[in-house]
């Protein structure tokens, strides 16, 4: 893939005419993808996907284009050519734009992370005698993925991937669930195995007898998967600059009220794990490490280049979008065994759903419990939960609310795959919150 | 371009044994663009295209998506997707037969006047930079856009046992928005929420909008905002405008009746449905106002098709009919494990992923109410209009709405503005609520872009059409 994506970009370089610059990305994967439902296979089959997209600055104008990669290097050359006059003429047509991002050529990258992953062809025996007897429903994606960026200035980057993902729920008769997500890169049976074991012991804490909880106010602990959900949120309207910028963001707050999160709540955009690309869209290369919110101080956002450009701020790199590629929230101290005592009474949340801000500049998130979530009572597990509506805000949670930061993280692997896999995830503790609001 | 793989001859490449074998082609373009704050932010044509082979192999079906459209490279798909779902067949949640790829033979246009090549990128930069001119009627708007966004796609698909359709698609979506701060008091209004206006259509669906005066408008109400009140918290009569009806329609009607999701496929994703199979021609879904149609013959709006992506043929049926739920939304595959009748519904985003249930147009028939009859039916209450956030549970019970803009109705008359209306429920109890559905005349014609489910995930196109209706005793509230 690597070949042909650099033989492809120095072919379409060479179509250039004087002061035009041209960036080429490319997005590729071989997947393998089974779904399961009922701990049987409800659908299975192979991805080869490669998108190519192209980035031409000329006559003071951006224009963008992408295809798909054919393998035919005739038909690739040929619909990046056809892309290239496109954008060529649409730049004499289309309105300036003032804040135009120019590409760098220093700076390239190479990282190729090889492993033993899962064979295609031994997915199934690999993955289904250790399902057997359980309600066991989700889906396996596997493979290898590719990320490439080069531009006609001489900047090339790539980085390739191997990994499975095991994304999984296990239900009880009662339609209790349990949560599982088994990723990596090397596979190893009997990890799997092991891992599986875990979540079906899980699974006989959720046939306790469901307790009924009311709408109110509660001590709730939430376990890494649900803080990771709620920091999901804040790429979306939250710690963008140009969100800020523009009016649309939950973190005005902080900008321009100086209100402050606890002090035991800290964030960064770290991309010391090497489990992302370090470059962007644009080829720049993001600082290892990039503070966020130190101590519950704001003291960084997300800024792009062309917001930078827009905004008159300094960019440190971040995506076109502004959202977080590489997460990693800080730990406490609250250790593992101490968790259920320090709750004392009320909500142990270990996964929430479908989060909206419900008041974007208040930080207000809504969102509902899912899977195993409990209801303890003087430390001890008294009994799961029924579905429950949360409306709250992450100022009060991650803020004046935060009683505790647990002392280990887990890795939360990123399991979207609209359009196609994506690569990494957040690394984030648990947290104890001495009130958060039930509302429905 | 249209697809013109000669896809006969890419049958014949498959060598492979199996029972059934498909073949389906999807080439699509979007083209966006769009302005914000007087600058060009997008302006890209963004295209892929690639086959799915499918292959049925001892009852099961396996699949391989490849944008090498070759004879080769057809058979080196269909042999790895025979070894899939040869592996797959002895853990196969049901063993189908071709039954669940009916054979069609047919066509599909979407209706269009003005092609994609007759409005210039010059010309549609310039509509929407005056677009954009007209949301920005105060210092206090910090943020405008307009976007156009036309998608071409065109589908080939053939089968082993016969079916051979083509579908052509010519869409087009359009937004403005504005923001408006205050200090602390930020408030946004667009088009419809949501990036809800959108339509099969061609570039003629921009000179039907009044977008000058549209845009005016959704920047006034922007700034009228900034000084509205707060919406009250209550029980209280709301009225809903077809712009969010579109959203409360999508979210506790259409997820709640995909078959697969009842049959448990979602389970680990978007959910289960608190609608079972026993259900079906039974379940007082709402009250005997509310008629809900699967209905992607209507001409124009956003999901209308010939045939789904297993090649069954798509007709207009009832869903929910007098308040009773009669029919689900289950494709061929659906239909044949649950036993419950269903609609063309089997549909993928693209050639990289397979089919599964989807909603297609699914729409609230209009009553016989007036606007003016249904707001002066109410003596507290409150009306509200496009939606800015959306949640529900996994069950498609628990619900809670967010929109733009509202207005108080005070003794059966729209009064003051209010900011921040949001209203929550849970979805049984909340449709059978429903006292008033409008005529006609308040019909709006919607839908989203951006319809996600599945594993793996898949983004999929709606429509929604709904007039303004009228439900008693909801839960409604305002902001921090």
């Amino acid at each position: 893939m690597e070949n042909k994506f650099k033989s492809l970009s120095n072919k379409l370089f060479s179509e250039l005419k004087k002061d035009e610059i041209l960036t080429v990305s490319c997005t590729a994967e071989n997947s393998q993808f089974i779904r399961l439902n009922n701990a049987k296979i409800r659908q299975t089959g192979l991805v080869d996907d490669a998108d190519i997209q192209l980035k031409m600055i000329a006559n003071n104008r951006t224009c963008t284009g992408s295809f798909t990669l054919s393998g035919d290097s005739e038909i690739d050359l040929s619909r990046g050519k056809s892309e290239i006059e496109r954008m060529r003429l649409e730049s004499k047509e289309i309105l300036e734009d003032p804040y135009i991002v120019m590409p760098s050529g220093s700076g390239s990258s190479h990282e190729i992370i090889t492993a033993s992953g899962l064979n295609f062809d031994d997915a199934v025996d690999a993955i289904m005698p250790a399902v057997h007897g359980v309600d066991f429903v989700g889906i396996l994606a596997n493979g290898r993925m590719y990320r490439g960026n080069s531009n006609s200035l001489g900047q090339e980057h790539w980085f390739e991937t191997e990994s499975f993902c095991l994304d999984y729920s296990l239900v009880t008769k009662n339609h209790q669930m349990v949560k599982g997500t088994f990723a990596g890169t090397e596979w190893d049976q009997g990890k799997y195995e092991s891992y599986l074991q875990t979540s079906k012991q899980k699974l006989k804490m959720m046939e306790l007898k469901p307790v009924s909880v009311d709408t109110g106010e509660y001590r709730t602990w939430f376990e890494p998967a649900a803080v990771s959900d709620f920091l999901d949120m804040f790429s979306w309207n939250g710690i963008s600059e140009a969100s800020i910028q523009q009016g649309c963001s939950g973190f005005g707050k902080m900008r321009h009220d100086d209100v402050r999160l606890s002090p035991h709540f800290s964030i960064s955009e770290d991309f010391s794990t090497g489990m992302v690309p370090k470059f962007n869209s644009n080829g720049e290369v993001a600082p290892s490490v990039v503070p966020i919110i130190k101590d519950g101080e704001l003291v960084n956002t997300l800024v792009s280049s062309r917001t930078a450009a827009e905004y008159n701020r300094t960019t440190n790199y971040a995506e076109t979008g502004e959202y977080l590629r590489s997460p990693q929230m800080k730990p406490g101290d609250l250790k593992q065994e101490d968790i259920l005592k320090a709750l004392d009474t009320g909500l142990y949340l270990s996964n929430i759903h479908y989060l909206n801000w419900s008041d974007n500049p208040g930080g207000r998130i809504t969102g509902l419990t899912r899977y195993a979530c409990f209801w303890v009572n003087n430390g001890e597990i008294e009994g799961p939960i029924n579905t429950m509506r949360f409306d709250d805000t992450f100022y009060k949670y991650f803020g004046v609310n935060l009683e505790h930061v647990g002392g280990d993280t887990e890795f939360i692997p990123n399991t979207s795959t609209y359009g196609n896999r994506e690569i990494g995830g957040t690394i984030c503790p648990g947290i104890l919150a001495n009130s958060f609001a039930l509302t429905l | 371009m249209k697809v013109d793989t000669n896809l006969k001859d890419m049958l014949g490449a498959v060598s492979v044994p199996a029972d059934w074998v498909g073949i389906r082609e999807v080439y699509e373009a979007q083209s966006p663009r769009m302005i914000r704050d007087g600058v060009p932010v997008s302006n890209g044509r963004y295209t892929t295209h690639g086959i799915m082979v499918e292959v049925l192999v001892d009852g099961q079906f396996g699949y391989y998506g490849t944008p090498d459209i070759s004879k080769s490279g057809v058979e080196h798909a269909s042999r790895n997707a025979f070894e899939q779902a040869k592996a797959a067949s002895k853990y196969s949640v049901h063993s189908f037969t071709h039954e669940a790829r009916p054979k069609s033979v047919g066509t599909y246009r979407s209706p269009f006047v003005k092609d994609i090549g007759e409005v210039s990128a010059k010309e549609l930069n310039i509509l929407l930079l005056e677009a954009y001119k007209h949301l920005k009627v105060s210092d206090k708007i910090v943020s405008a856009s307009s976007l156009a966004r036309t998608i071409e796609t065109n589908f080939h698909y053939i089968s082993s046992n016969g079916s051979d359709i083509i579908q052509e698609f010519l869409m087009l979506e359009f937004d403005l928005s504005a923001t408006a701060v205050d200090g602390s008091n930020q408030q946004t209004r667009t088009f419809g929420g949501m990036r809800g206006t959108c339509r099969q259509a061609g570039l003629e669906f921009l000179d039907q909008m009044e977008i000058v005066s549209q845009a005016n408008k959704i920047g006034e109400q922007a700034i009228e905002l900034l000084t509205a009140d707060e919406t009250p918290t209550g029980d209280m009569d709301l009225v809903i405008a077809s712009d969010q009806m579109m959203l409360q329609i999508h979210e506790s009607i259409g997820h709640a009746l995909e078959v697969d999701r009842i049959l448990g496929d979602e389970r680990n994703y978007a959910g289960w449905s608190f609608v079972k199979l026993e259900d079906f021609g039974s379940l007082q879904y709402g009250s005997e106002h509310m008629n809900i149609t699967f209905d992607p013959t209507v001409s124009s709006e956003f999901a209308s098709y010939g045939y789904d992506d297993g090649g069954l043929k798509a007709d207009r049926e009832y869903l929910i009919k007098d308040g009773i739920l009669v029919r689900g939304l289950g494709g061929m595959e659906s239909q044949i494990r649950s036993g419950v009748n269903g609609v063309a519904n089997f549909r993928a985003s693209s050639w990289n992923r397979a089919p599964i249930d989807r909603m297609a147009n699914i729409n609230l028939e209009p009553g016989d109410a007036t606007f003016d009859d249904i707001i002066s039916s109410v003596e507290k209450g409150v009306y509200v209009e496009s939606n800015r956030s959306w949640s529900i549970d996994d069950y498609r019970n628990k619900f809670q709405f967010g929109c733009e803009y509202g207005k108080m109705i005070e003794n059966g008359k729209l009064t003051k503005t209010i900011k921040n209306p949001n209203y929550r429920g849970i979805s049984n109890p909340f449709w059978n609520s429903l006292k008033m559905v409008g005529n006609q005349d308040t019909l709006g014609i919607y839908g989203t872009p951006n319809c996600g489910k599945g594993e793996p995930n898949q983004i999929i196109r709606v429509g929604h059409a709904s007039p303004v209706c009228l439900f008693n005793n909801v839960q409604v509230f305002g902001g921090a």
